[in-house]
């Protein structure tokens, strides 16, 4: 056997407590995120057999999925939300877990809230009910969605079963182009390998437009690994990492920093190991994206027109399905049609970064009057830096009101749901039928073609509302 | 939970011919809210089933009295999007105990093996003949043995094989589930635990 390996086999490897003949390997979790909505039939099951939370300590709790993003200091009107965050509430007290509620000071969505305060780190195994937990690969960690009974195992035993993925790296060169994004990159990488294309694989992404790429970005990117089918995605640490990582709450100090940043500093790919699949595409081609279907891969550049059927993978009839409830027809350009909400947030872009831009673009202009906007951040931090930075004073000054966080309109648990027929421009992760409401349409896009469609109310590209660099 | 245990499952299925089908269309956000693991089948494709007045969506083939059966046979790519375990739920809820697809997305298969549904991969042809027989004659049924890992079309005995890894096929065999492996390794799991660096 080789002896070089990829970054994601040395961290897999050295988390394998017990390998199962033509099985499963037994893989040890460093951090569980968990939250109200995929954990109270875990925490129901390990009751039921009458056994302890194994890690009290690597386990963390939030609630985000379900919660309001207005009036957050009353009751939570609806009586099931209200109980699932209530249970949730009493299973973290019961089993002695650290748990940010509604109303805390670090609340916020699991996977903005996980990298802030530092419980995310290099070369660990991070996983949640939630399968955009890909979103921690950012700082070299493998993290990966799992169902319930996964959760009750991780609670229960600190590990779960799962055959070892496949490897794929996938390398851009390249830098971004004007007006193009992390999220535009994800959104390319995904139009080209559909959403199944990853399926069974988990990707490293590398090259210099992931080199380049903020902390916030890398995130964006690896959030989106799961709308490809990957399990999850992962990029090196680096010194970005390591900086971003650095005097966090939860991240070792003194003697454990060294020793950490001496296995941090081993998390790379080797110069020869290889990839059970290796793609490459040129970054500086790729623009400003949109989606315009019922799933995350039927996206392209804005200025382009909507593909044929017969120009794209897959069957004709699940595409004609698709773009009857979008309502639109194969052939149609994008640009200028008509949009009536605008959602800034979740844990695909619900960042400090992803305000910045969305404001960038607003700044000097005003909302337009058909589009209702929901602006909601990541967390509390998220909040407090909009507001420190001056970017609220931005938005209120263009028409925009903050809401407060959650996961929101991303999957409409909770009010913030998009009218049946409506059509909505969502820096969100799915477009799925019905996703932000019942009969909502969903396109997928940047913060910055977000902010472009809420000041003119119609799909417009943002390069033509960027200031000129001079 | 422990769970029923599956040997062979003969029976008519329920053809979704769609690709893509995700785990927002087989229960959607809205209707997980419950604290315990019941009622999920009454939201099966909620929004597929029924119009937004709660009346029904009678092409929809759920709701198509000729179809039937424990086994849902659905498009390519079934599955995919998010790791709900209350889709599995709502499948097996309903009263599936199989699903056949030509590629099943991870999350969703895993969940479906930890529940007891058999997720069973067939050939994209297969997969075709399976939908054909069955739009000609609904009643037409399917054989899964899962100790020798084939499915059947009955009418015409036309097979095929399925992977499934000895692991998981001894599982659902015996309708264990993977707590108790992990509960009886867990000195080993302990010992480990005291030595990984994070």
């Amino acid at each position: 056997m080789s002896a070089t390996k990829t970054l994601f086999d040395k961290v897999w490897d050295s988390h394998v407590v017990h390998k199962i003949q033509d099985g499963p390997d037994v893989l040890f979790i460093d951090r569980h995120m968990v939250h109200e909505v995929t954990s109270p039939v875990a925490f129901l099951g390990i009751k039921n057999r009458n056994i302890p939370v194994m890690h009290p300590e690597k386990t963390f709790a939030t609630a985000d999925h379900n919660t309001p993003t207005i009036n957050q200091h009353l009751p939570v009107a609806d009586p099931l939300s209200a109980n699932q965050l209530r249970m949730l509430e009493e299973n973290a007290n019961e089993y002695g877990i650290s748990y940010w509620g509604l109303g805390h000071a670090k609340n916020g969505i699991v996977h903005v809230v996980g990298p802030e305060y530092g419980i995310t780190q290099p070369g660990a195994t991070i996983v949640c009910g939630d399968s955009h937990t890909s979103t921690h690969g950012a700082f070299g960690a493998i993290a990966f969605g799992i169902g319930t009974s996964e959760v009750e195992m991780v609670l229960a035993t600190q590990c779960i079963m799962q055959p070892k993925p496949k490897r794929m790296r996938i390398n851009i060169n390249g830098k971004m182009s004007k007006g193009v994004t992390p999220k535009d990159v994800a959104l390319f990488i995904i139009s080209q390998l559909t959403t199944s294309g990853a399926t069974g694989y988990f990707v490293e992404y590398a090259g210099e437009i992931f080199r380049e790429m903020s902390m916030e970005g890398r995130m964006t990117v690896c959030n989106l690994s799961i709308e490809m089918g990957a399990r999850g995605g992962m990029i090196a640490p680096d010194e970005k990492t390591f900086e971003y990582v650095k005097g966090r709450e939860f991240t070792p100090k003194g003697a454990d920093w060294d020793k950490a940043m001496a296995y941090w500093e081993t998390l790379y790919t080797d110069e020869d190991a290889i990839f059970d699949k290796e793609l490459t595409f040129d970054g500086s081609l790729i623009e400003p994206m949109i989606t315009y279907g019922t799933n995350p891969g039927m996206g392209m550049g804005i200025s382009n027109d909507i593909p044929m059927a017969d120009a794209v993978q897959g069957g004709a009839t699940t595409y004609q399905k698709s773009l009857k409830y979008m309502d639109f027809n194969e052939g149609d350009s994008m640009m200028g049609k008509p949009i009536d909400f605008v959602f800034l947030g979740s844990c695909t872009n619900g960042r400090i970064e992803d305000f910045r831009a969305f404001a960038s673009i607003v700044k000097g202009r005003k909302k337009a009057d058909n589009v209702t906007a929901w602006l909601v951040p990541g967390s509390h931090k998220v909040e407090s830096a909009i507001k420190e930075e001056g970017i609220l004073d931005i938005l209120t000054e263009s028409g925009f009101e903050l809401r407060e966080p959650g996961c929101s309109a991303c999957l409409a648990m909770n009010d913030d749901k998009v009218p049946a027929g409506k059509l909505a421009v969502s820096t969100s992760n799915r477009n799925f039928e019905g996703r932000q409401g019942p009969g909502s349409r969903t396109l997928l896009a940047s913060p910055l073609v977000a902010a472009a469609a809420a000041v003119t109310g119609k799909v417009t590209d943002p390069r033509e509302l960027m200031v000129e660099l001079v | 939970m422990a769970y029923d245990k599956f040997d062979i499952l003969t029976s008519t299925a329920v053809p979704l011919p769609i690709e893509n089908v995700d785990t927002d269309q087989i229960i959607p956000a809205r209707f997980l809210k419950a604290t315990e693991r019941v009622g999920f089948g009454d939201n099966l494709f909620r929004d597929w089933r029924y119009n937004q007045d709660n009346t029904l969506k009678e092409d929809f083939v759920l709701n198509q009295d000729k179809f039937s059966g424990k086994i849902l046979v659905g498009g390519k790519n079934f599955g995919s999007g998010s790791s709900r375990e209350h889709a599995a739920w709502a499948v097996y809820d309903y009263g599936f105990r199989c699903v056949v697809s030509s590629f099943f997305a991870d999350i969703f298969r895993g969940n479906c093996l930890n529940i007891g549904v058999l997720p069973v991969q067939v050939s994209a042809a297969f997969l075709q003949k399976i939908f054909d027989a069955v739009d000609a004659d609904p009643s037409t049924e399917l054989e899964i043995n899962l100790q020798e890992q084939k499915i059947t079309l009955l009418p015409t005995g036309e097979s095929e094989s399925f992977d499934i890894n000895d692991y998981k096929k001894n599982n659902m065999l015996n309708g264990f589930d993977d707590i108790d492996y992990l509960l009886n390794i867990k000195k080993d799991i302990e010992t480990f635990a005291e030595n990984t660096p994070l």
